[in-house]
C-alpha cells in the first residue's frame, strides 16, 4: 500500500484522531495522529489484513523547542514490504501519550528511554521508570533547555 | 639489571636488599583486574591475546579484585558506574596500583564537552598511578604504560610509606 | 537494592517440610562474562532462574546530545564509531548512507565497493570477537586466542588503509577519508584464502565439540513470533528461523550486485532458535562475508574517492530513517534536519538494545550457567546498548 492509501484507510476508520499527513515529504512521508488514540491506531496497523505492520522499527522522543514535545514511530511490515512514519505532538505541560507496549513488545524499552531522556509519560506502560540514567537523576537530559547539574552525588559533572 | 643477572659466586647465594627483592617480585607478577568498560577494553583484550601477549610480563587478568594488584580502568567512566568502580578499588588489597587507559578515563575523552553523564576522568574518584593516552591506545602503548608502572614500583621502598 | 522476599514455600521432601524462597542475585556490572558493564538482576529459585531484569545505562555516553552540538554533520562520525566499537565501520556506514539520502548525494562506484568491503571485514571482526568471547564464557579459552590471531590480520588491513586499528573515522559523507593502499587487492585475496581454512579450524575446535553442544543446544530458545514482536534482528532473528537480512530484503549501497546466501537457524543440534543456532549463523555469515569480499575486490572499479564529498553540509529541513545490516542486527539512524549545518536530532535505533530487551523472554526457567550462554549468544556491545 502507498502512504496515501494508508492515510486514507486510517482517516476513514479513525476520523478526528488522524490529524494530517505530508505524503510528499522527502525522503519519508509521515502521518500525524492524536496522542490519546495512538494505541487503537497501532493495533489496527498491526492486525489489519492489508496493513500487517508487525515490526516497530524505531520510537524516538523529540523536543521541537518552544515547549513542544513529540514522539515519532517508524513501522515496518515484513510481509507486505511497506513502511509508515507516525508522529504525535503535545506540550510539555501535558506530556502524555498512549503506550503501544501491548501492541509491540519492543516498545517497552523504547518508551522507557523516551521517558528517561524527555520526560514523556506513556499511559498504560507496565513499568515506566528510568533506564539509562541513574534512578535518582533529576531532570530530563535530552531536552533542548536542559542545564547540566554542577554536582551529582559528590562528583563534579562538567569538565 | 635484575636479580638473576648477578653471578652466582658461592653456590646459589644472591645478596640483595629487601626492597629490591620485594619490588622485583611485585613488578614481575602484576595481576590485573579486568575492568574493561568500553572500546579500550577491546584493545586490552588484544594486548592480552597472543599477538601482543601480556603474559610475558607476568600479567594475566583476574575477575575479582581480591586477587589482583593492578586495576586497568579501560574505557569511559559514567556517573552511574562511578560508585561501582570505587567499591572494587577498595576491595583490592595493598599494594595496589591503577592504570588509567585511554582518553575517557584520563580526562573524559571525546565526551568532555557535552557528556552530562560522563565522569571527566577516573582520577576524580580513585588515585591513578599511570595514565596511558590514546583513543584507544595501541597495544604497544598499554604495554609501555605497564612498563612505566614497573619502573615506578622498582623505586618503591618499605621504609617510605606508599602514598595511598 | 532491596531484597524481594516471597513467602517461604513448603516443599515436601524426605518426610520433612523444606522451606524455600526466591533469592535476588546481582550479576554485574563488573563481571567477566557480561560482555561489558551490564547488570543482570537474577531472581532465582535455587539454581533455576525465575526472572532476569537487565539494568543498563552504565555506559551511557550522551551520543545523541553530542550530535545536537556538533558544528557539522561530519563531526558526528567519530562518535558514531564509538557506539558499536567492535565493528566500527558498520556504524559509520549507516550514518553516511542516511546523510547522503538527506543531501541527495550519489557517491562514486569505487566508494560503494570499498565501503562494502570494509563493512564485510567489520562483520568478520565482530563475529570473531563474538565467537571467541562466547567460547571463553562457556569455558574454552583456546578459540579466543585463535580468533584474536585472525582478527589481527584484518586489523592490519584496516591500519594500512586508514591508520587506525579499532576506531576509524574512515567513511565520510560523500566518500572516504583515504583511498586503499597499493597492493590492497593482493592482501585481501591472501586473507580470504587464509581465512577459509581458519573457519574450518574453528569448527573443528568449537562448533561440533560435544561439551559446547551440550551447553548451547536447546538453551535459550526464542520462537520466531516472539522474536518479531520484540523487533529482534540480526543473527538472533535468523537463528530463530526467520530469513530476514536487510542486505537482501531492503538493499542499500551495492549489495544487490553480489551473490551470497543468508544462513538461517535450522535446529540441527536441538531446537530452532537455541544458542547453538545463533552461534552457527555467525560462523556461516563469516563464510558468506568472505564470498562478498572476494567478489567486491574482483570488481573494484577505478575512480576518485573524494569527488562527491560536499564542501558544506547543509541539508534541507526534513527527516530520514535509514537502516543497515550490522553484525549485531538492524542499526537504524533517524536524522532530523532543520536546515542548518548542525543536526537537529539524531536518534539511533540500536540492535543490541532491542535484542537485549528480549533476554527475559529467552531465559525464564534456565539455570544460572545458562544465562551466561544465552547472553553470549545474543552478542551485545554495551556501547551500542547505552549509546
Amino acid at each position: 500500500m502507498t502512504p496515501q492509501q494508508i492515510f486514507e484507510s486510517l482517516k476513514s476508520r479513525f476520523g478526528e484522531a488522524v490529524l494530517e499527513a505530508k505524503i510528499d515529504a522527502f525522503p519519508d512521508p509521515w502521518i500525524r495522529v492524536a496522542p490519546a488514540k495512538l494505541r487503537e491506531i497501532c493495533l489496527y496497523l498491526r492486525d489489519d489484513g492489508e496493513m500487517l505492520f508487525d515490526v516497530l522499527m524505531c520510537l524516538s522522543g523529540m523536543d521541537y523547542r518552544a515547549g513542544k514535545l513529540g514522539v515519532v514511530y517508524h513501522c515496518d511490515s515484513t510481509a507486505k514490504h511497506h513502511r509508515i512514519v507516525l508522529k504525535t505532538e503535545f506540550t510539555d505541560a501535558d506530556p502524555h501519550v498512549a503506550s503501544v507496549e501491548s501492541v509491540w513488545k519492543t516498545a517497552n524499552w523504547h518508551e522507557r528511554e523516551a521517558f528517561d531522556l524527555y520526560g514523556i509519560v506513556f499511559d498504560g506502560h507496565p513499568d515506566l521508570r528510568r533506564i539509562l540514567m541513574p534512578d535518582d537523576w533529576r531532570g530530563f537530559p535530552m531536552r533542548k533547555d536542559y542545564q547540566v547539574p554542577e554536582f551529582y552525588n559528590g562528583m563534579k559533572v562538567p569538565y | 639489571m635484575g636479580l638473576l643477572d648477578q653471578k652466582f659466586e658461592n653456590s646459589n647465594i644472591v645478596i640483595t636488599s629487601m626492597d629490591n627483592l620485594l619490588n622485583w617480585a611485585r613488578l614481575s607478577s602484576l595481576w590485573g583486574m579486568q575492568f574493561g568498560l568500553a572500546c579500550c577494553a577491546i584493545e586490552m583484550m588484544a594486548t592480552g591475546a597472543s599477538h601482543y601477549d601480556l603474559d610475558r610480563f607476568g600479567t594475566f587478568f583476574r575477575g575479582t579484585p581480591r586477587q589482583s594488584d593492578v586495576m586497568i580502568v579501560a574505557g569511559t567512566v559514567t556517573l552511574k558506574m562511578a560508585s561501582r568502580i570505587r567499591v572494587p578499588y577498595d576491595q583490592m588489597s595493598e599494594p595496589r596500583y591503577v592504570i588509567s587507559m585511554g582518553s575517557c578515563s584520563n580526562c573524559g575523552g571525546p565526551y568532555w564537552e557535552h557528556g552530562y553523564h560522563v565522569l571527566k576522568g577516573v582520577d576524580r574518584i580513585i588515585p591513578v598511578d599511570v595514565y596511558v593516552p590514546g583513543c584507544p591506545p595501541r597495544p604497544e602503548a598499554l604495554m609501555e604504560g605497564l612498563l612505566k608502572l614497573q619502573e615506578k614500583i622498582r623505586t618503591e621502598s618499605l621504609v617510605r610509606k606508599k602514598s595511598a | 537494592m532491596e531484597e524481594t522476599m516471597t513467602q517461604p514455600r513448603q516443599v515436601a521432601g524426605f518426610g520433612r517440610d523444606l522451606k524455600s524462597e526466591e533469592m535476588v542475585i546481582s550479576m554485574g556490572p563488573q563481571h567477566p562474562s557480561t560482555h561489558g558493564v551490564l547488570r543482570l538482576e537474577l531472581v532465582v529459585d535455587g539454581e533455576v532462574v525465575v526472572d532476569v531484569i537487565p539494568h543498563i545505562g552504565y555506559l551511557h555516553r550522551c551520543f545523541e546530545k553530542h550530535c545536537e552540538h556538533m558544528t557539522n554533520y561530519q563531526q558526528v562520525i567519530p562518535y558514531a564509531d564509538r557506539m558499536d566499537y567492535v565493528a566500527a565501520m558498520s556504524n559509520e556506514f549507516g550514518y553516511v548512507v542516511a546523510c547522503e539520502k538527506l543531501l541527495k548525494i550519489k557517491v562514486p562506484e569505487r566508494v560503494e565497493y570499498i565501503r562494502v568491503i570494509m563493512a564485510e571485514f567489520s562483520r568478520i571482526v565482530s563475529h570473531l570477537i563474538a565467537i571467541g568471547t562466547y567460547g571463553m564464557d562457556i569455558g574454552a579459552f583456546t578459540p579466543f586466542l585463535y580468533c584474536m590471531r585472525d582478527r589481527e590480520r584484518v586489523l592490519d588491513i584496516f591500519e594500512q588503509t586508514c591508520g587506525a586499528r579499532l576506531l576509524y573515522n574512515y567513511m565520510w559523507i560523500g566518500g572516504l577519508s583515504h583511498d586503499v593502499p597499493a597492493g590492497f587487492t593482493e592482501k585481501v585475496k591472501d586473507f580470504c584464502r587464509y581465512f577459509r581454512s581458519k573457519i574450518k579450524e574453528l569448527n573443528d575446535l568449537l562448533s561440533y565439540n560435544k561439551i559446547f553442544i551440550k551447553r548451547t543446544a536447546n538453551v535459550g530458545v526464542l520462537p520466531a513470533a516472539v522474536a518479531l514482536n520484540y523487533a529482534v534482528s540480526g543473527p538472533v532473528l535468523r537463528g530463530s528461523g526467520v530469513k530476514w537480512d536487510l542486505r537482501k530484503n531492503d538493499p542499500y549501497s551495492v549489495y544487490d550486485r553480489f551473490d551470497f546466501e543468508i544462513p538461517v537457524g535450522q535446529g540441527l543440534k536441538g531446537t530452532v532458535g537455541d544458542c547453538w543456532d545463533r552461534y552457527m549463523v555467525r560462523i556461516h555469515e563469516m563464510e558468506q562475508s568472505v564470498n562478498i569480499i572476494e567478489q567486491a575486490v574482483d570488481g573494484l572499479p577505478a575512480g576518485d574517492i573524494a569527488s562527491a564529498i560536499p564542501k558544506r553540509i547543509r541539508p534541507d529541513a526534513g527527516d530520514v530513517y535509514v537502516r543497515t545490516e550490522t553484525p549485531k542486527g538492524e542499526l537504524g539512524y533517524y536524522i532530523v534536519s532543520d536546515g542548518t549545518a548542525t543536526p537537529f536530532r539524531v536518534k539511533v535505533k540500536s540492535p543490541c538494545f532491542v535484542n537485549l530487551s528480549a533476554l527475559p523472554a529467552m531465559s525464564r526457567g534456565a539455570m544460572i550457567a545458562d544465562i551466561v550462554a544465552i547472553l553470549g549468544s545474543i552478542d551485545i556491545v554495551l556501547g551500542e546498548v547505552d549509546r
